[in-house]
């Protein structure tokens, strides 16, 4: 096997699985911080029931993002360390930046606020869990700010064949970054809004299955007790408020990937016009955007570009996506690959650095399969999923939700469709910008003459059976990990909020106000938390 | 030999820094964790030695990615050879990262005792590996790899097998399981305190004997006499530990260990000096902190940031330090929680 092929594989496979935890973290993180902030404010019983059960959850999320991460680091230097050398001056930055400002403060004061809990007072406890959330953002912004330099490449200028760094503010700056990073937020808290909506959907199902709430005649909610803290009238307000957060957020995020979605491909059709086209299957240049295309299919089963068909095209609307007008044509695969052709040349260089590549012809065009369909997907789950939202604000308008089991079952399994979004949408953009891992510019403000391509940035000195060795042991544990993660999170959903808060039920056998006073402080010396 | 510049020097202390930052650190996280099957004997004796370290390991850890990005940025030549030529001992390294710091957070969520060993097995094994292969690629780092005019390793996968390596992953081990002891000496009562009083009086010199053998492999290499001064400094602090211990002062045991692995590892970065990664097939390929560095720009505005940050970071993560300062008895551990379905 090709060395190149399984470094890409494990990239892939290992930045797809590590960017399923991240989105949760960050959108549960503001989440969960801006819960206990409202506990602190009105100081009202389900806004810390809130902190603690999602707290709860994002903690389990949490440690596999951590633990992924060292992944994503380290692979840069042991399967790309052509890559590394190539653009370490400059690519290199953002990721220490991000250890020294984001990862070190994400880290430290998370420890300080799961052990924090009555040790602290209320109100460096709350700062603490900002401090960690604020981490995660930070981080998010600068580990962007590398990929948007490797999509759109500024600040440096070539020296002795390799980019060296000269303005470090316009590589965080980066026009590409700056639609990123709001993007991969609003991104985040769909996850975020899609997880609450369907958990707590859940919640309020299995109250209604269990004849704790009921609904009066004119459909409003009639909520109920079992006397039980964990069911209790107070635990009816923690998720029902949860699924109008989760629906609002999931709303409002939906809103935010789409206006700097339109912002990212008007950069986009400047930056790198042939993932456009590619994301469009746009053989010819035109106005239309596709809806579906096929290909059609020759009897022998090749098919190139011009054998793609537009079943069903909107006119018009890819000359808004990307020129905010409907009449000025993008231009097409076939218009651009003669000219990445003439602009880059038509041949890989022989030169020993490409290894058995050297001299082959380049391929411009992406895996159309992958752009189109990744693309579509991306938009179309995320669609779903704000859809579903709206849906779910209407039909719990009246305090609860319908006792309908396969309803509660959508609502759970619409959980997925946000991470399908995300890591569609990161496939789009990364196999979009193949054959290059650095892409070329023709856009003005980027430096046209910084590119790399795929094939040169694989390690030289590593062979594919240590690549292989690594991919089967990393898919390995993930696969392995997965699915104790899930189970986890399963098991924590089930145990509602008593499971993210374990004194709630304890406090039962124990009611003349002794351990945990409500002033938040203790008055023995058991920990509050032990892992 | 080249000129010594400011900036690259600079940068070879800093990151000289950071991993003795993340040795001292991590090292008592990953000694700990070892116990937890080299001697905790029961579940309170596991939890006990746990929580010592729950709130703080996490940013331990994050010495070793900012150690790893501080290389990446400054020395992209360095990095580039090291991580790739040590491809199979940093892979077994994430997978041993990754069991840790998974094993933390959810040992305690098993159901069932045998799901609890599993993940016992995982922290005791993955920090026990994790230190190993640390050390072996922070000691193959100074005695070198077979690497060619680009930089690239030759001749396959297992080229980096050295004893120096091995001694080194050793070292790292031994190192760990000492500040683990000592750190459980301080931060805990009742048995692991009796057990760290007891272990330390007793093993500390084996602890710590790989550590100095791979100092001295390294420092007899060269002909400076300071790099045998910082290794004659670090053996009087770590007698100055062994003492320490032996009159039970527990926190000067800690500070004097880590006293003996900064000198130590003075020295032995100094006795390298300039050279980050030697070649073995041909000192012409030496990568070091001037021909494997960044430019000047970004060296400069790296520098700013550090300078800036880290003591940002030590103030706040002492804070930390202090919230949990108290030493950690059986009876401060609460039950463990069950979860069931409401």
């Amino acid at each position: 096997m090709d060395p190149l092929d399984i470094a890409r594989w494990q990239f892939g496979i290992t930045t797809v699985y590590h960017f399923m935890m991240v989105p949760l973290t960050i959108g549960l993180g503001l989440v969960v911080a801006t819960l206990q902030t409202m506990w602190h404010r009105t100081g009202r019983e389900h806004y810390l029931r809130m902190t603690k059960f999602w707290g709860k959850l994002f903690l389990i999320n949490f440690i596999m993002g951590v633990a992924t991460g060292l992944v994503q680091e380290f692979q840069f230097g042991m399967a790309w360390s052509e890559y590394s050398r190539f653009v370490g001056d400059v690519f290199g930055a953002p990721l220490a930046l991000e250890a020294l400002v984001a990862f070190f403060l994400e880290s430290v004061f998370l420890g300080l606020w799961i052990f924090g809990w009555q040790r602290l007072p209320k109100r460096v406890h709350l700062a603490s869990i900002w401090c960690a959330v604020i981490g995660t953002v930070f981080s998010a912004y600068f580990i962007l700010a590398a990929n948007a330099w490797m999509q759109h490449p500024v600040g440096v200028e070539m020296v002795d064949g390799r980019p060296v760094m000269n303005d470090i503010w316009a590589v965080l700056t980066n026009n590409t970054l700056l639609v990123h990073f709001p993007h991969t937020l609003a991104g985040a808290l769909s996850v975020a809004g899609g997880f609450l909506l369907g958990i707590a959907w859940f919640h309020l199902w299995k109250r209604r299955r269990d004849g704790i709430d009921t609904v009066a005649a004119d459909g409003t909610v009639v909520v109920g007790t079992t006397g039980s803290k964990g069911r209790d009238e107070t635990d009816y307000r923690v998720w029902y408020s949860s699924l109008r957060w989760g629906a609002w957020i999931a709303l409002v995020a939906f809103l935010g990937t789409a206006f700097s979605g339109h912002a990212q491909a008007q950069l986009m059709i400047q930056q790198q016009p042939l993932k456009m086209a590619a994301a469009e299957a746009a053989c010819h240049d035109g106005t239309a955007f596709s809806v579906l295309s096929v290909a059609d299919l020759r009897s022998d089963g090749a098919t190139d570009c011009d054998d793609v068909v537009g079943v069903f095209e909107v006119p018009g609307l890819l000359s808004f996506l990307a020129h905010n007008n409907f009449t000025t044509d993008v231009p097409g695969v076939n218009t651009l690959i003669p000219q990445y052709q003439e602009d880059y040349g038509t041949h890989l260089p022989d030169d020993p650095m490409y290894g058995e590549r050297a001299g082959q012809e380049i391929d411009y065009l992406p895996v159309m399969e992958v752009t189109y369909w990744g693309f579509r997907i991306m938009i179309t789950f995320g669609g779903l999923a704000a859809l579903a939202a709206a849906i779910a604000l209407w039909l719990t308008r009246k305090g609860t939700v319908p006792a309908s089991k396969p309803l509660m079952r959508l609502a759970v399994a619409g959980i997925l469709a946000p991470f399908g979004a995300n890591a569609a949408g990161w496939i789009f953009t990364e196999m979009g910008r193949q054959p290059f891992v650095v892409a070329p510019n023709p856009d003005p403000t980027g430096i046209d003459q910084v590119w790399m391509y795929t094939a040169a940035a694989v390690s030289p000195g590593v062979s594919a059976a240590e690549l292989l060795f690594s991919l089967i042991l990393l898919t390995t544990i993930y696969a392995v990990l997965l699915v104790v993660e899930v189970v986890l999170l399963t098991r924590y959903v089930k145990g509602g909020v008593p499971a993210g808060m374990p004194e709630l039920t304890q406090d039962e056998h124990d009611d003349d106000g002794g351990g945990a006073g409500k002033d938040g402080t203790v008055d023995s010396d058991v920990l509050a938390f032990a892992y | 030999m080249e000129s010594i510049e400011f900036l690259p020097t600079f940068w070879f202390i800093l990151v000289a820094v950071l991993w003795v930052g993340y040795l001292f650190l991590d090292g008592f996280d990953l000694g700990v964790g070892m116990l937890m099957r080299g001697w905790a004997r029961n579940e309170s004796q596991r939890r006990v030695i746990l929580n010592t370290i729950g709130p703080v390991w996490d940013g331990n850890e994050v010495w070793l990615v900012t150690a790893a990005g501080a290389t990446f940025a400054a020395f992209p030549l360095w990095y580039a050879a090291l991580f790739a030529g040590l491809y199979i001992p940093l892979t077994i390294t994430l997978l041993a990262l990754i069991l840790r710091a998974v094993s933390i957070e959810y040992r305690g969520k098993a159901l069932t005792a045998r799901n609890r060993d599993r993940w016992d097995w995982c922290m005791a094994g993955g920090s026990a590996v994790a230190a190993f292969s640390i050390g072996l690629m922070l000691a193959v780092s100074t005695t070198g790899l077979p690497l060619n005019a680009n930089g690239d390793r030759v001749g396959g996968p297992f080229a980096w097998l050295s004893w120096e390596g091995v001694v080194g992953g050793l070292a790292v081990v031994g190192f760990s399981l000492a500040m683990g002891w000592a750190y459980l000496g301080l931060k805990t009562d009742g048995a692991p305190r009796e057990a760290a009083h007891r272990h330390l009086t007793r093993w500390l010199p084996l602890y710590l004997l790989p550590m100095g053998a791979w100092g001295v492999a390294v420092v007899s290499r060269q002909d400076s006499l300071i790099p045998w001064i910082l290794l004659a400094l670090a053996l009087a602090a770590a007698l100055g530990a062994l003492m320490a211990a032996q009159l039970r002062r527990e926190g000067w045991t800690f500070i004097a260990l880590g006293a003996s692995l900064l000198t130590g590892a003075a020295g032995i970065f100094l006795a390298v000096f300039p050279v980050v990664l030697p070649s073995t097939i041909d000192p012409a390929f030496n990568l070091t902190a001037m021909n494997a560095s960044s430019s000047e720009y970004t060296l400069n505005f790296m520098a700013w940031v550090a300078v800036i940050m880290v003591p940002i970071i030590l103030a706040y993560s002492a804070f930390v330090y202090w919230v949990f300062r108290q030493r950690l008895h059986e009876t401060h551990i609460p039950e463990s929680h069950v979860v069931t379905p409401v």
